[in-house]
């Protein structure tokens, strides 16, 4: 079922994921040899269009992140095809899959532990413009490193600091440049800004989305961060245990959830207005070892609204009634 | 640079004096009066006053604390009771033969353990490295005694390759008495030296920055030498550093089963005399270079790693 991509309605799709899994063997016994293994990503696929932002969410260890690296091989996925711009990047060798890094960026969720601490704002800037071939003076690098600088909110003088002289924001920043150094076209936001501070958020939020518009950045957002994700996102995913529950525009995501999951998830969101009484679901029990997922709905264990059938039956991915022109998917036996 | 510099070595001074004290208390006030031991079972109570009187074991001990502080900073520690050499041209002498063994066996140890460390640690997880791992430990729960036995017996007396022990100070001559010493004290800090170098390259194999540098799209080679290298440099040089000051003492063992005449075997000779001044000598001199080879650790880190600031 590995159809390759075609051309959206509304855009041209520049990223399409096709039943992706990433198994993770565990070893014991003497010999080490496997003994079990986690589905940290089953079986997913979705389609990324050029210029939008496809969020993801879900609980911590539901595979978000992984699914990110997977995309980009940093991890390499078990099965399954990613297709960028039409080619099949988990075919071609680690020299290409370099080359297309130029193309295909991530920035990482914890901006403290991910920059080099012996390198200069410079040498982290520099690297990826010399290993690429992109410019060909140094003078004319470091002019393009400066432009990366104004563009990022960063001053000048830093080219020459080391990252931790900087705070948590301005370390963002300086990740935000080094992916975009190389004029990439995706970039995988892999939890930017769930290790700054509330206010800081914002301002980082804010400058990936100019940074979108100015440059025409496509981006998959990952975060657990409800609110995060409404506000950029032009659809958004939903994944449980490894499993997409429900993919949809974001604006009809939240506001006419259907998967069980996502209802749950919205009804958790803090509204800041404190005589608002809203009815929360609350769910019970903890997220399911990945290691012995339950058997038919992963979720069932858990929901509020499973019968009989949810036991035994797995409920495929499917098209349901959508409001806007974005196809709504959900995997929900009942779910309309 | 420099005002930080002198800053430390003030720092030094009041840890200098603890250190005095400690040995001084060990072994003028703990260790007992050696007059006895050395006058033999009969003499008379005049004799040992008389030698009391000598050694000045009849001052007050501030006195003797404050001539032993004298003996610290002058670099004098007067005359070894066995000898009746003056001490620091014991040291002076011993320096020689004791180098002889020290540089050449730290400079090979040091690099066949980084290159070993490197190769597994590029390698990691591979065949190579478990293999490396297993002869490490082995290596290193081998007694150094076994090492020097067997070398002694079957190298040196059935093969006839090296002499079995002793020295002579010509300048060819002395490396045909230093080989097998050599080799063994290679042999014996490999292990713990490749084991040390490869966990400090694989902590930083780990680090959130290595990934960064993947995504990049470096090469792997790129990130292991450019990145991971650079930063595990940091504990490397600072193992490497701080055992350089320590060679100067030599190998107590080493140097004594194979009659080379340095200062660890002047050591152990002062040992087995219970010759406090040559003993106390050694202590301190031991002390004084640990002090300063932290010191220079210290100061080499601010070179190494951006992240010390000098302030």
């Amino acid at each position: 079922m590995s159809q390759a991509p075609t051309t959206m309605q509304t855009g041209e799709t520049i990223l399409s994921v096709r039943n992706l899994v990433k198994r993770f063997p565990i070893k014991g016994g003497i010999f080490s040899r496997e003994v079990a293994s986690v589905k940290a990503v089953s079986d997913i696929s979705f389609d990324i269009k050029k210029g939008e932002t496809l969020g993801l969410v879900g609980e911590s260890g539901c595979g978000k992140s992984t699914l990110g690296r997977c995309i980009l091989r940093l991890i390499e996925p078990t099965s399954g095809q990613v297709f960028f711009k039409g080619q099949d990047i988990t075919k071609i060798s680690p020299t290409e899959m370099r080359k297309l890094r130029r193309n295909m960026q991530i920035i990482f969720q914890d901006p403290y532990a991910s920059l080099n601490p012996r390198m200069t704002v410079e040498d982290i800037l520099m690297e990826p413009l010399e290993i690429h071939g992109i410019g060909t003076s140094r003078r004319e690098r470091i002019e393009r490193i400066f432009k990366l600088l104004d563009l990022c909110g960063l001053r000048r003088e830093a080219i020459a600091r080391y990252p931790h002289e900087f705070s948590g924001g301005q370390r963002q920043r300086i990740c935000i440049a080094r992916a975009l150094a190389v004029e990439p076209e995706f970039i995988v936001c892999d939890e930017p800004v769930s290790a700054l501070d509330v206010s800081i958020q914002a301002q980082i939020v804010n400058l990936m989305q100019d940074l979108q518009k100015e440059l025409g950045l496509t981006y998959l957002f990952i975060a657990h961060d409800l609110k995060v994700v409404e506000h950029i996102s032009n659809r958004v995913a939903v994944m449980y245990l490894g499993k997409m529950a429900e993919i949809a525009d974001a604006e009809e995501l939240y506001t006419s959830p259907r998967h069980p999951y996502t209802k749950a998830l919205l009804s958790a969101i803090p509204i800041p207005d404190p005589s608002y009484k809203k009815e929360r679901i609350i769910l019970r029990g903890d997220v399911p070892s990945p290691l012995n997922p339950p058997s038919g709905c992963y979720f069932h264990p858990r929901c509020p609204e499973a019968r009989e059938n949810c036991k035994t039956q797995f409920p495929e991915l499917r098209d349901l009634k959508q409001l806007s022109e974005t196809p709504h998917r959900g995997a929900c036996h009942y779910a309309e | 640079m420099f005002v930080h510099i002198v800053r430390k070595l003030i720092g030094v001074i009041p840890i200098i004096f603890g250190v005095a004290l400690v040995i001084f208390i060990l072994l003028n006030v703990v260790g007992g009066d050696p007059t006895y031991q050395m006058v033999g079972k009969h003499a008379t109570v005049h004799q040992i006053e008389e030698l009391r009187h000598e050694y000045g074991f009849d001052l007050p001990k501030p006195v003797q604390f404050v001539q032993y502080l004298k003996q610290i900073v002058t670099f004098d520690y007067g005359r070894s009771y066995a000898t009746k050499q003056r001490i620091s041209d014991m040291i002076v002498g011993g320096i020689g033969p004791t180098l002889t063994l020290a540089i050449p066996a730290f400079i090979l140890t040091t690099f066949i353990a980084l290159c070993i460390g490197l190769l597994v640690a590029y390698y990691r997880g591979k065949w190579i490295d478990k293999v490396t791992v297993v002869f490490c430990v082995f290596g290193m729960s081998l007694s150094s005694l076994a090492y020097i036995l067997f070398g002694q017996y079957f190298f040196a007396y059935k093969l006839g390759w090296f002499p079995i022990s002793g020295y002579e100070s010509g300048m060819l001559e002395r490396f045909q008495y230093v080989a097998m010493p050599i080799l063994i004290w290679v042999i014996v800090s490999l292990g713990y030296d490749v084991r040390f170098f490869r966990t400090a390259i694989l902590e930083e194999t780990n680090q959130d920055y290595v990934r960064t540098a993947r995504a990049k799209g470096l090469t792997e080679p790129r990130v292991f030498f450019k990145h991971v290298l650079k930063n595990s440099m940091v504990p490397i040089v600072t193992n490497i550093v701080i055992e350089i000051p320590l060679l100067i003492l030599g190998s107590f063992l080493l140097e004594s089963f194979f009659g080379i005449p340095g200062l660890g075997s002047i050591t152990m000779d002062a040992i087995h005399n219970s010759d406090f001044p040559v003993i106390k000598a050694m202590t301190t001199l031991q002390s004084l270079l640990f002090i300063f080879g932290n010191l220079a650790t210290d100061v080499i880190y601010t070179l190494v790693d951006p992240r010390v600031k000098l302030s």
